[in-house]
């Protein structure tokens, strides 16, 4: 991967600054039964096109932010706090 | 010899200098090449081929074909006609077996056939089949390139930048130039690269000479190596104005000393006032081409004969030599006597980087080359590299009528133009196949001077065109890169303790850990282990992670992290604590001591810190919970000193009360010691009374320093890693990445207690009760050998003839005289007293489950 992505903090920087924590997954709320467990935990969508997924600013300021990047493209869509 | 000062000559006659080839002086000025002081002083030959070992003098002078490759400095497959000269450099010849004159592995050239017909490295030295690798070590011989010194280290340091601009040119010629100061004038930040001499940077931008792109890929960005320095240029537009490539022609002995590429000839003259030859024969297909004339009539060169291709086309060219020199030239039915033929047919656009990038690239009839015809996002071409060539003449695939020596259409590789017709002829009909049969465009100058030749030969042989046969893939890089380069700064970047010192001067063999240099042991590991059970023993634990974790949800916060509990845990207090994933696998152990109501002081293993740092912060991106986390590895230095002298040895440097009953076993305090603040850790890794002490790393010698000598008279020593896990194997302490892997969890690292299950939720809850209600299937117990013996790491458990498990860990512990262990195995194995055996060297060994620890079983020692 070689593209700039756009640390909400710190702006536009190269990606081998960050790392790539996964696209967004949501913990179950209650007790899950197993085969949602199991999704939870192993299953992804990995999906061609527009994912949502979280970046670490190692290199950086140390921030946990929301992406949303193209996957065949590496287009960056937006960028976001946790929760914003 | 030189001519008189020439207008604009790079050369400055008023400083000389000199450097060496193989031993004898060789007289230069500043601005030389070594390729252009090496001709002045009357070389002619400068390397010798791959494989036929034909001797090969200057071509093309901008670095772009492999005639001029020779070693410098140690460095091989330099191209001496673009590396600067500089007083003392140490210049030798390569690929040649006597001098360059004589080499003795011309023979080559003269067995032919038998022994090198094309693809033979496919189909001769095959059989005897066992005789091969003595072949192999001919071949090595014979062939190839320079040679590296295995035993050289690095003497030139490389680094990487990185830069960003709206415009980066690509070449700095008429067009780039151009294109830099326009883009200038529109005010964008332009940065211009050029393969050349270095030169003064024009008003309004900026520009990096020598540098070379050596290609383009995704968003823009385009590695610039210039020399030393790795420039990552990231460009919101990339101008391409790389210019176009003169292609030699394809004739009988187009390889001898003396035929020279019009650009070369007009180089060595124009910057280097060199003359190139007496008597010159010009065969051009363009005006630039051309224009070299004047460059050779004005040099006192005597022009014998001047065909323009565009005016008359020629059937035959052929080069007569005598020892590999150019005597005489035949043109159709004319001869003529000449010691340098100025030869090159319709140019080359230099579209390499274009379509490296996903541009498109399609044969032009009429322009005779390859042109740009799509190009990718953000890039523009521009020049003679977008096909601006003017009017040209497109040459024969061959002007071979017959006769004569081979004709070569790859030097680098040696590739005769008979290869490729048998190439063809055994079936490799596919331009593809056949580069990789032939190995045509695969040598130095990557197919830069015999690309479009050996298409042109292709259509030929397959009676079409050249458009029907296309080019073959251009990946990068363009230009040659050291590896060193890519590497960018010295990997081996260690991380020290703030003892580090301290350790090396005290002799330690150090280790690896991570990133962290950690010493091993002083001299003699079993001792310094026994030092600490018998009197006090201190160790540099400053690699732990070190997190504070602060805010009223601290509490909170850790109770989810961890399946044990924290809210209970009173201020002052330690606990140990696993941390799981949601798959319920362990990834990372430590201490956790409650400094305040919400405050908490958590250790994190050494390989580990960054990892749980990351863990911590992003599950309170996640929870959004009222917590801080600060990350005090690097800022704390810490020393864990242990052994029944460890109370002893403390109290004699802080005021607080060390008594048993005033800072018991998993206490934490905060206290001066040696003056210096430290948070005070009761804990025990070794199985012995031990302190754990947190302080300021600015401290670390100080305080190390201070624990040796106020501590002599009671023997302490420090100890290392080896004596840490021979002490903690015998109080059964894990090590999480030595005796757990991914596929481990705390129920079958046999630490349920460790578990909370009526919490309402830890990460990895869930998948833990599903282990427990489906059982281990395997689990982590204790063992002793029945004999002594001490198995390796990674040992076979062995029980009734098949595999039953793994051994994780196992030392010799003197204290207890026996070899003991760590293991997995079948629940139904994990039983105490069950006995089993594990594979040592061949033979199977005897060994007894051992659920307890085995030294200090009810913690006397470690609470007294």
């Amino acid at each position: 991967m070689s593209f700039l992505l756009s640390c909400p903090n710190c702006g536009p920087r190269d990606v081998n600054e960050f790392a790539y924590a996964g696209e967004v997954t949501t913990r179950p709320a209650g007790t899950p039964r197993l085969r949602d467990l199991t999704e939870y935990v192993y299953f992804r969508r990995n999906v061609r096109g527009v994912q949502r997924e979280w970046w670490y600013h190692r290199f950086g300021c140390e921030l946990w932010f929301l992406a949303e990047r193209d996957t065949a493209t590496n287009e960056v869509v937006r960028v976001e706090l946790p929760g914003a | 010899m030189r001519l008189p000062p020439q207008p604009g000559e790079r050369i400055d006659r008023s400083r000389g200098l000199t450097f060496s080839f193989h031993g004898r002086p060789v007289p230069a000025f500043a601005g030389d090449t070594i390729g252009s002081a090496l001709f002045a002083s009357g070389r002619r030959v400068f390397s010798r081929s791959f494989k036929y070992h034909r001797p090969r003098g200057l071509l093309c002078c901008s670095g772009g074909c492999a005639n001029c490759m020779m070693t410098v400095d140690g460095t091989p497959n330099v191209r001496v006609c673009v590396e600067p000269a500089r007083d003392g450099a140490v210049v030798e010849a390569q690929n040649v077996i006597g001098s360059l004159e004589h080499d003795l592995m011309s023979v080559v050239d003269h067995l032919g056939r038998p022994f090198t017909p094309v693809g033979f490295y496919y189909r001769t030295m095959i059989r005897p089949r066992r005789l091969w690798p003595y072949y192999e070590r001919f071949l090595r011989n014979v062939a190839g390139l320079g040679r590296i010194d295995k035993h050289g280290r690095r003497t030139v340091r490389t680094d990487t930048e990185h830069r960003r601009v709206e415009c980066l040119v690509i070449g700095g010629g008429i067009s780039g130039m151009r294109a830099a100061a326009d883009a200038a004038a529109r005010g964008e930040r332009v940065l211009l690269v050029d393969e050349g001499p270095p030169r003064a940077a024009p008003e309004g931008f900026e520009l990096l000479a020598p540098a070379r792109a050596i290609g383009i890929y995704e968003g823009g960005l385009v590695p610039v190596d210039a020399g030393s320095v790795l420039y990552r240029v990231r460009a919101g537009r990339i101008v391409v104005a790389t210019g176009a490539l003169e292609q030699p022609l394809v004739f009988p002995g187009n390889d001898l000393v003396g035929v020279m590429l019009p650009d070369g000839a007009r180089r060595l003259i124009r910057d280097f006032a060199v003359k190139p030859g007496e008597r010159a024969v010009v065969v051009v297909a363009d005006d630039r081409a051309l224009e070299t004339v004047g460059y050779l009539r004005s040099a006192g060169v005597e022009v014998a004969a001047l065909v323009d291709l565009r005016e008359r086309p020629l059937e035959e060219i052929r080069a007569v030599g005598r020892q590999g020199r150019v005597r005489s030239v035949q043109l159709d039915d004319s001869s003529f006597d000449c010691d340098l033929l100025v030869a090159a047919g319709a140019p080359q656009p230099a579209y390499s980087l274009l379509a490296q990038a996903g541009g498109a690239i399609a044969y032009d009839p009429a322009k005779g080359s390859f042109v740009p015809t799509a190009l990718p996002l953000g890039t523009e071409a521009t020049g003679r590299a977008g096909g601006e060539l003017g009017s040209v003449a497109v040459p024969r695939a061959s002007y071979d009528r017959g006769g004569g020596e081979k004709a070569f259409v790859c030097l680098c590789e040696d590739v005769a133009e008979k290869d490729l017709k048998r190439a063809h002829a055994e079936g490799f009909d596919s331009l593809e196949l056949a580069k990789r049969y032939t190995t045509v465009t695969m040598g130095p100058c990557q197919g830069r001077l015999c690309h479009l030749a050996s298409v042109r030969l292709c259509a030929r042989e397959e009676g079409t065109d050249e458009k029907a046969i296309g080019t073959t893939t251009a990946r990068p890089p363009w230009a040659p890169v050291k590896l060193g380069l890519l590497a960018g700064r010295d990997q081996e970047t260690a991380k020290l303790t703030a003892i580090h010192h301290r350790h090396e001067e005290a002799g330690a063999q150090m280790m690896w850990t991570g990133a962290w240099r950690r010493p091993y042991s002083y001299g003699d590991a079993p001792a310094e282990a026994a030092n600490v059970h018998e009197a006090v023993g201190v160790i540099d634990v400053s690699t732990l992670g070190k997190l504070l974790v602060l805010g009223a949800d601290a509490t909170v916060f850790l109770e989810r992290l961890y399946p044990n509990r924290f809210g209970d845990l009173k201020v002052g207090r330690v606990r140990y604590g696993v941390l799981s994933n949601d798959a319920g696998r362990i990834i990372d152990d430590g201490t956790i001591a409650r400094l305040g109501e919400d405050r908490f002081y958590v250790t994190t293993t050494s390989t580990g810190s960054e990892g749980v740092f990351e863990w911590f912060e992003w599950w309170n991106a996640v929870w959004k919970l009222d917590v801080e986390i600060v990350n005090l590895t690097g800022a704390l230095a810490a020393v864990n000193v242990a052994g029944p002298q460890a109370r002893e040895l403390l109290g004699r440097l802080t005021a607080i009360d060390v008594s048993r009953e005033a800072f018991a076993y998993l206490d934490a305090q905060q206290a001066d010691v040696a003056a210096v603040p430290c948070l005070i850790l009761r804990i025990g890794f070794v199985g012995e009374l031990g302190y754990e002490l947190h302080f300021p790393s600015l401290h670390g010698e100080y305080l190390w320093d201070t624990l040796l000598e106020r501590g002599a008279d009671l023997g302490v020593k420090p100890f290392g890693l080896e004596a840490q896990r021979i002490l903690r194997l015998e109080k059964q302490h894990i090590i999480v990445g030595q005796d757990t892997d991914s596929e481990s969890d705390l129920l079958a690292a046999n630490m349920p207690w460790l578990v909370k299950f009526e919490k309402d939720d830890f990460v990895g809850k869930w998948a833990l009760e599903h282990r427990r209600d489906q059982g281990n299937r395997e689990q982590l117990v204790g063992f002793e050998m029945a004999n002594g013996a001490v198995p390796p790491e990674g040992a076979q458990v062995v029980r009734g003839g098949r595999p039953a498990g793994r051994v994780t860990s196992s030392r010799w512990s003197a204290r207890l005289n026996k070899a003991v262990g760590l293991a997995w195995l079948p629940p139904e194995l994990a039983q105490e007293d069950a006995e089993f055996e594990i594979r040592v060297g061949g033979q199977l060994e005897r060994a007894r489950v051992r659920l307890r620890p085995f030294f200090d079983p009810e913690g006397e020692r470690l609470r007294a």
